[in-house]
Formats: C-alpha cells, structure tokens, sequence
C-alpha cells in the first residue's frame, strides 16, 4: 500500500542495492543498548572460550593482542534500521581464537557472552571461514566504549545486536540458546537481507 | 528482577487510520491511530512505521507508545521532527487525520514496566524520551496503582516539555507518583519547575527523597541516555537495574 503523500527517495537501480530491506544509511555511528556502559579495565579484561560450562582458554588483554589481527571493511545493518557502509575493523578471528586454544567447534551453537552479562547467540557457521570476529580496533582507533570498546564480536552480515559489545567470552552450547535480545523478541538468526527482525519474522 | 513477559508471536504489518493529531510542543506532535487489531501491550514497547512511495520504495521507522495499555484501541505515538529528518518531518508536514498508515508491532521487551514489576521506579526522559515513560505512568494510574515513582525531566523551556499538564495533576492526586521537572533556558516560571538541566546534584536530591529504585529506565536522545546513566553509576546504582532506550540507536 502506497502512503499517501509520500514520494520517498526512489529505488537504487537494480542489482545495485547494498541496502537491505527496511534500512537507511547513515554515516553517523549511532549507539545502542540495554543499559548503561560498562566500565571495563584493560588490567583485569579477560576473554574466555568455553565447551558447555567448562573454560577450555582463557587469554588477558596482552595475551589476546598477540594472536594473528585481520582487517575487514563491511557494511554493518542494525535492527532499529540504519546502516553504515564500509565500517573497518582491526581483530582476532574466532577462526584464529579456536586455533590458538587447539579447539576444533564441538557443537554448531555459540553463545557469546559481554560483560555487563549481555548474550547473543550466533551459529558456529557464522563466526567460522573468516565470517566472524572479536574486534579491537575501528577506523584504526581503539573501539570506543560506547560502541563495545576494548573488545566486540563482529558478525556483519548479521544484524548488529549479534556483534556483542564488550564481549569476554565465546561457549559453546548444546543446543541453540537465545541470548538477551533473543528472549526478549528478537529473531534468533537475524539476517537483514532476510528482514529477521523480530521472533516470528 | 522480573521482567515483563513479552510473548514471541508475529507482527504482521497492519493499516492504522490517523483519528487525531496534536501539538504537544513546539518540535513534538501526538499521533492517534485506530488500529483493525487492538494490539496487547506492556507499557514501554514500540511500533515499528512503514511509508511506501509508488514505486516501491519504503522508509521505517521505531516510535515508542505514549498511551496506555488499557487504552489499546487508540495508540498514541508522538514523534519529534527532526529538521532533515526522513520520516518524522512527514508526519509533521504531510500526515493528516484520516489518512492510513502501516505499522506493526508492539514491539521491544526490554525497557518495559508494568505495575506487576514493583517499585520504587526511578524514569528519566529528554524530551521525546518521555514517550514511553508517559506510557508507564498512564499504565500506573489507569491501575490506581500506589507504586512509587518518580519522573525526572528537562526541556529548554515549560512549552517544550510534553504532557506537563497531565503529569502535574498525576502528581498532585498524592498517591506516590512524583513529577521532577527542569527548565534549562527560562527562569522557573512555575512553582514546581526548577531551572537546570539533568545533573548530578538534581539526581542526587531525586535519590534522596526516594527509596533506592528497582528499576531506572532512561530514555531520549544517545548523548542525553549516555550522560544520564554515567551519573547514575557514579551515584552508585547497580547497572543492572538501569534500562535504556536511545532514539540515536
Ligand atoms: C525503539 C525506538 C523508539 C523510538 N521512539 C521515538 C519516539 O517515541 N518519538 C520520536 O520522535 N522518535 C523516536 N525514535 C526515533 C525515530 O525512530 C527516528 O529515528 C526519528 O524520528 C528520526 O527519523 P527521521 O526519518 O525523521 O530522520 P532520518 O532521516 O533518519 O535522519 C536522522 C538523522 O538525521 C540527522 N538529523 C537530521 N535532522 C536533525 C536534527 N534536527 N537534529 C538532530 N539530528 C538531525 C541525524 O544525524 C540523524 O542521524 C525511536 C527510536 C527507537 C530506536
């Protein structure tokens, strides 16, 4: 149904669209999340990679800033609608975190946990192959800690409420468990090229 | 802490007929829309917004309820125009009542209180930040619940802060709701309206005439919700009782 009065700014020619459905671009970096942000020192920072309940490696801020860094430049798409193009990103691939700790993935599920007890879930499949990463720096700063610094998960081609900020932690699960967003109406995969906003999208 | 169960259904997308259109300040109209479906609701959630162009083009947009629950056959969004602003600068040039509008939702089940909750309840808004906190509040008093709550807000001048005259008549039935309200570029016209901006001393106060709230929701624009809830931790209050909403995000 056309809206009345509105003439809108005209479709991109096709097969040109870099825009997922129902987004905006924008070339602010807007903010978003469930509560305050968390105050994280980088002296007692640590990420831990964990099979179920138990810690199969745990590596603090030095330790984690000595394994292989990649750079990506990506378009990132939030659920409450903008996009930004061409966002670049300096990290540790979860490919090279599971590496360095001699892990093969155990089970396709992850939970990615953050520390202001903020979860996502994420399919294996999707951090593994280059795909997803914890990343350290943006346009070659450290991360903000508005926007998740010293350390976010970065899943790009996922809505970005799966690019956990202030990430501290990887598990993997047993089955596929919603995280924060996921319980509270979120989609559990969340593909913007798909419109899985919320549950039942 | 509990919180409000929200239910994992779809929302399809629905026509919603604008029934009433008002000015609530100089930058923020109310918008009123009969919906095919009444929707159920927790105070606090949001409506997602579809304009579609002839050719196929669409916008959408997140705006907050500002009514309610109780009163689900009419949803009340009041949206702020952003000069440049895509979709908030039609509604407020091109909307008219009578016309149709796809929304869907609700939407959201985070920042979201309902009496069920408990109290103390400590709200914070910057100017359209207050949309889904009236929503809480309208909730509480359509219950005549006695949950204590406080709602703290500024605007640059008395006109600027929407709903005033119905939150000071909820403050004044003394059944514990308590309205703060701040005005940052004209001098305390009103006898309840100090001259200031949200700051430390006045939350300090806040908190001090209050029992330590369960729940703090802070709502408004990124740098307001960012400003807001640093004080609040260095006052000292558990992040986990701090909820957020940021119209930027
Ligand atoms: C969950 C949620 C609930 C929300 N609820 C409400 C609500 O109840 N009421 C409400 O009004 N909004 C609400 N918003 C914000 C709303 O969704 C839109 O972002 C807002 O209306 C702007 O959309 P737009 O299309 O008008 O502007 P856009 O075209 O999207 O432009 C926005 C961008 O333009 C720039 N901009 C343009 N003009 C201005 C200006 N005058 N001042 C500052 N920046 C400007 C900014 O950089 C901004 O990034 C909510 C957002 C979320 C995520």
């Amino acid at each position: 149904m056309a809206t009345r009065g509105f003439s809108g700014k005209g479709l991109p020619p096709a097969g040109q669209n870099r825009l997922p459905p129902g987004q905006y671009t924008t070339h602010d970096f807007p903010v978003l999340s469930a509560g305050p942000t968390p105050r994280v020192a980088l002296d007692t920072w640590r990420f831990t990679l964990r099979v179920g309940p138990k810690p199969v490696k745990q590596w603090t801020w030095e330790e984690f800033n000595r394994l292989p860094m990649t750079g990506v430049t990506r378009d990132i798409h939030c659920v409450t609608k903008w996009s930004k193009y061409d966002t670049a990103w300096e990290g540790v691939l979860v490919d090279d975190i599971l590496a360095d700790a001699g892990l093969e993935a155990p089970t396709p599920w992850v939970l990615a946990h953050s520390f202001d007890d903020y979860t996502t879930n994420v399919p294996f499949a999707d951090l593994a192959g280059g795909r997803g990463m914890v990343a350290l720096r943006y346009a070659g700063q450290p991360i903000d800690a508005d926007h998740g610094g010293p350390a976010r998960l970065l899943v790009p081609h996922l809505y970005f409420w799966k690019s956990a900020k202030w990430v501290n932690g990887l598990q993997f699960t047993q089955r596929d468990e919603a995280g924060f967003w996921e319980l509270r109406g979120y989609h559990m995969y969340g593909d913007p090229w798909r419109e899985q906003r919320y549950s039942g999208d | 802490m509990t919180e409000s169960a929200v239910p994992a259904r779809k929302r399809p997308w629905q026509t919603a007929r604008v029934v009433a259109i008002e000015s609530l300040s100089p930058r923020i109209k109310g918008f009123h829309f009969a919906l095919p479906d009444t929707p159920t609701f927790v105070a606090g959630q949001h409506i997602d917004v579809r304009l579609v162009a002839p050719d196929g083009y669409e916008a959408q947009r997140s705006y907050s309820i500002a009514s309610a629950p109780e009163h689900a056959e009419r949803i009340e969004l009041a949206i702020e125009r952003l000069d440049d602003g895509e979709v908030s600068s039609f509604f407020h040039d091109v909307v008219q009542v009578g016309d149709e509008i796809e929304l869907r939702g609700p939407l959201g089940g985070h920042f979201v209180w309902s009496v069920r909750d408990g109290g103390p309840v400590l709200l914070i808004g910057g100017g359209s930040g207050v949309v889904p906190l009236m929503s809480m509040v309208r909730h509480r008093a359509a219950q005549a619940s006695t949950v204590p709550v406080t709602l703290v807000t500024s605007g640059r001048t008395a006109a600027d802060l929407i709903y005033l005259d119905e939150l000071r008549r909820l403050d004044a039935n003394g059944d514990g709701f308590t309205l703060k309200a701040r005005v940052t570029r004209e001098a305390a016209t009103a006898s309840d309206l100090g001259a200031g901006r949200i700051d430390r001393p006045l939350l300090e106060s806040v908190l001090n005439e209050m029992t330590e709230p369960s729940f703090i929701f802070v709502c408004g624009s990124n740098p307001f919700v960012g400003t807001v809830a640093d004080l609040l931790l260095d006052l000292g209050l558990a992040p986990g009782r701090i909820r957020t909403e940021r119209y930027g995000g």
